[in-house]
């Protein structure tokens, strides 16, 4: 135990902890007080590089969005539905305008005379803009004057509306073999099995096939507004 | 043996608590920091990282740059050893005790920075040889802890050694001192190495993806480590009764004065590379020195840094600067700011500005994050204070140093 | 024989400590499968059995922690003979971002703060691909802008992926079928991956994530949607939750112009391998040589 004690009698002089190393303190101190500086103007800087430009400052969620259905319940039939590019039969939904009132055509249809000539329609039908190739396309290049319940192929065949994608696959060849195979459009369902594929119709109006525009969903949060509220609140919490 | 032991253990504890009133002032103003730090990581491990500036975009940010800077002064304790034990070169070797204490320290808070970086510290165990699960050979982090607790054993072998034997005013054992100190020289290499790797093999990030990225770790580190212990040195001369000669101080501040020409030198071969070749990777390095669409928050410290070690490596340099004690401190304080803000602000920010996807997150960090590093700062500080405060009797001890 | 070892060691350990699991079970359902834990065993070392009862623990703690009976963690294997694939046609691509949120209900992510596994960056036309003149917080009335294109990011399912080997604790890795998954029970938060990885396709829970209990996903994966607690990351799996029982991803089937393709990239009657032959694919960052399994395509 004596030994223990005896280096401390050793310890350094008090009085010579200063006056002998003044500039050297005074260079301690300085840094000191530079880094402190430098790293308050950084915490500092932070508010003004915010970058102050439209969208990403709210967290939107998928409960934000209104006319998205994300619980998109599969068409009935899909786990059955035979599948494969070579068979030949797709499970779709039913056409567009199905349900519209319009279908089906020949309640007013078969009633009146077929006017083949190229004209502006004012009665009925006159929201239909055509804006689908040449010029001098007309309803009855695709839709059966006899009977407008049905579509007509270039060889004469009937269809189906259910069947249209044959009609557009006349003169859209490749994006016809392309959506047969399941890579032009949309498809829900099994990616092993059974899958439901959407017409040609449901994604391009006939008379005007450019696919519409739509409303981008929110864009993401900036990381500068990742937590602004939380961030607030860490920043009041007290020190001890 | 026991009963040393424990005279040694209580002994030295008695001397490491000791002092003056200035000393005191020191601990208590150091403890004072370590809570004010403490305080903010408890904040920060109830609220999650969200209480730092680091998001997605910026995921490794003030944290890691201190870790890559404090082990780069932790490795540069072999700066003093490779002269005092390969050259034996007496002036020098009475004081390389010195580097291997601040290696402890330095490596105490990289690993703390490391710590309190990490999403769950409750799972830092699983990093662990035998009780974890650690990704090797493919993970260069969990090299670098590996690495990292090894070097921090092997320094406190070779310090309790000294200390131990020094208490008990026995001679030190060569045999196993020597070949410890020698095999610390590659370990400290290995650590600021390894640590270089885990950046440079990160191809996603092409300002870290670049063979000399070690080097420059090395050369620079071998600047910032001997500027605290030259500070030091100066404290000890003027307080206590060991003897540092002069020559050694000055030696090592010319040895710096190298070690920052290879930095200045290995630094302006990568900006050569990367204004010549002008390729998209540019773009960091532009955000650091020149801002890129008005993102400049980092453009005055890439500045400050260039000048400070430009400065700095002219002071040392220059035989009459160096020996004169205003101007050696000041170069040492310009080292230690140099470095800093290079390893801790203009290495891990830029690299990820933008990010890999092209997005500017200008990252600044908050006053939670410079909270936290004060604090391991001064947990540190205060380990090494406590260390040299047991060590300074001993080595000023007739008996040991005869026998030394 | 070390199947047996390590059993026994499981036994005698939780018997050792019967105590400290009663407090601990009654602590919090939080820590499923803390006995594997110290003795540094991942879940998926362990025996079906055990498994099975991690899974039922971790499901009582999320039901419990939303308040919702009808939550079910699985941890549905890899099917034999399949590895995954994904087309992205960038000429469909208009930039709408329903599948941004799709993946964010379908996936569990954290509302606030938010979390979004895939980003879809607004290009112009006549930049071509450059990301860093790319913008993903565009916001316009309507889209596509005639001058921009879009590309959305997500995972890259890379078969050379640069996070899996970067992890320090073996916490995430490439399953049979080629997904990449992550423990969230033993990721450690240090983002290394974050770093690593090319495509900031991995994000990072900065706190506690925060989802209604009434827009919880129920159908979960113990590698994939299970919601996760804070400091960990998380990243797309190529919804491992619906695709290992055949199902489409949730962005697959939101995705308005299909332009998002999905299939099994080992059966050659696939739609999958016949976007590969028919259509010219490239993937993003070829020279990283991280090999994506997500391909990006021009149809027309």
């Amino acid at each position: 135990m004596e030994k223990t004690t005896k280096p401390g009698r050793q310890g350094p002089d008090p009085e010579t902890l200063l006056p002998g190393s003044s500039s050297l303190a005074v260079l301690l101190v300085v840094f000191t007080a530079v880094s402190f500086l430098v790293l308050f103007s950084i915490v500092r800087g932070g508010v003004g590089h915010v970058t102050e430009s439209e969208g990403g400052r709210q967290a939107f969620g998928p409960a934000d969005v209104t006319g998205v259905d994300f619980d998109h319940e599969l068409l009935p039939g899909t786990e059955e539905a035979i599948s494969g590019p070579d068979d030949g039969n797709f499970l779709v939904p039913p056409p567009p305008w199905s349900e519209s009132g319009f279908f089906p055509c020949s309640e007013c249809h078969s009633e009146m005379e077929v006017n083949p000539e190229h004209r502006v329609l004012e009665e009925m039908h006159d929201d239909i803009v055509l804006k689908h190739g040449p010029k001098d396309r007309w309803c009855l290049d695709c839709h059966n004057p006899d009977d407008r319940d049905v579509l007509r192929l270039v060889n004469g065949r009937l269809i189906s509306f259910d069947e249209s994608y044959l009609l557009c696959g006349q003169c859209h060849g490749t994006i016809f073999r392309d959506w047969r195979q399941g890579i032009h459009g949309r498809r829900q369902g099994y990616w092993n099995g059974g899958k439901s594929y959407l017409l040609c119709a449901h994604c391009h109006d006939p008379h005007a096939p450019a696919f519409h525009t739509l409303k981008p969903l929110p864009p993401p949060v900036r990381p500068q507004f990742l937590a602004r509220a939380a961030q607030e609140e860490v920043q009041e919490t007290p020190d001890e | 043996m026991i009963k040393d032991i424990v005279s040694f253990l209580t002994g030295s504890a008695r001397i490491a608590v000791k002092g003056n009133r200035a000393f005191y002032a020191w601990i208590a103003f150091l403890g004072l920091i370590c809570l004010w730090g403490l305080a903010a990581w408890w904040n920060q491990f109830h609220n999650g990282l969200i209480t730092t500036n680091m998001r997605d975009q910026v995921s490794w940010a003030f944290y890691i740059g201190n870790f890559t800077f404090l082990v780069g002064v932790a490795a540069a304790a072999v700066m003093l050893v490779i002269p005092a034990y390969i050259y034996n070169w007496k002036p020098i070797k009475e004081i390389a005790i010195f580097g291997e204490l601040l290696a402890v320290s330095a490596i105490v808070m990289s690993m703390l920075f490391v710590f309190v970086d990490v999403g769950r510290p409750d799972r830092v165990w699983q990093l662990m040889p035998i009780i974890g699960t650690p990704n090797l050979p493919s993970s260069l982090l969990g090299w670098d802890v590996m690495v990292l607790n090894g070097y921090l054993l092997l320094n406190l072998l070779i310090v309790l050694h000294l200390l131990y034997t020094g208490f008990h005013r026995r001679p030190y054992s060569r045999r196993f001192v020597v070949p410890l100190l020698l095999f610390s020289i590659p370990a400290a290499v290995g650590i600021h190495t390894v640590t270089a790797f885990v950046y440079a093999g990160t191809a996603a990030r092409p300002f870290w993806n670049s063979a000399i990225l070690a080097p420059r770790f090395l050369a620079s580190a071998f600047c910032s480590g001997p500027a605290i212990l030259l500070i030091l040195f100066q404290i000890l001369q003027r307080t206590t009764t060991i003897k540092i000669k002069d020559e050694a101080i000055w030696k090592i501040a010319e040895l710096m004065a190298y070690a920052m020409f290879l930095n200045l030198f290995l630094f302006g071969a990568e900006i050569f590379r990367e204004y010549y070749s002008n390729t998209q990777h540019l773009i960091h390095t532009q955000y650091l020195y020149s801002g890129v669409h008005g993102h400049d928050a980092l453009v005055p410290y890439a500045w400050a840094s260039l000048t400070c070690s430009v400065v700095a490596f002219l002071l040392f340099l220059i035989p009459a600067t160096r020996k004169n004690l205003v101007t050696l401190n000041l170069g040492c304080v310009l080292i230690f700011a140099g470095v800093y803000i290079e390893k801790g602000m203009a290495l891990v920010i830029p690299g990820m500005t933008p990010d890999t996807l092209g997005e500017f997150y200008e990252y600044v960090p908050t006053l939670s994050e410079v909270r936290v590093g004060a604090g391991i700062f001064a947990v540190g500080f205060l380990v090494f204070t406590l260390l040299c405060k047991m060590a300074i009797p001993i080595l000023q001890d007739p008996v040991s140093s005869k026998s030394a | 024989m070390s199947e047996k070892t390590l059993d026994r060691r499981t036994l005698m350990i939780s018997a050792g400590l019967t105590t400290m699991a009663g407090i601990s079970a009654a602590a919090s359902g939080k820590s499923a499968g803390w006995v594997e834990r110290l003795l540094k065993r991942r879940f998926v070392e362990l025996s079906d059995q055990r498994r099975e009862e991690i899974l039922a623990e971790l499901e009582a703690s999320c039901r419990h922690r939303y308040g919702r009976d009808d939550i079910t963690v699985g941890d549905t294997r890899a099917m034999d003979g399949v590895e995954f694939a994904y087309g992205l046609d960038l000429s469909r691509c208009i930039g709408c971002r329903r599948c941004v949120y799709a993946c964010v209900h379908e996936n569990n992510q954290s509302r606030d703060p938010q979390i979004h596994w895939i980003r879809v960056l607004e290009m112009k036309k006549d930049n071509g691909i450059d990301f860093a003149e790319s913008n993903v917080y565009y916001d316009p009335e309507e889209v596509p802008e005639p001058e921009n294109f879009y590309l959305p990011v997500a995972c890259q399912q890379c078969r050379n992926p640069a996070c899996t080997k970067v992890c320090p604790v073996k916490a995430t890795w490439q399953e049979p079928d080629g997904i990449v998954v992550i423990d969230s029970d033993w990721c450690l938060g240090c983002r290394c991956c974050m770093s690593a990885c090319p495509y900031g396709a991995r994000h990072f829970n900065w706190t506690e994530p925060t989802i209604a209990a009434d827009e919880i996903n129920p159908d979960t994966h113990v590698f994939g949607n299970r919601p996760r607690p804070k400091g960990v990351v998380e990243k797309c799996t190529f919804c491992i939750q619906r695709t290992r029982k055949g199902r489409y991803p949730a962005c697959v089937e939101i995705c308005p112009v299909g332009a998002r393709k999905f299939g099994n990239l080992l059966d050659e009657k696939g739609e999958m391998r016949y976007l590969m032959r028919e259509k010219r694919v490239f993937v993003l960052k070829e020279e990283l040589n991280t090999r994506p399994r997500f391909y990006y395509f021009f149809a027309t």
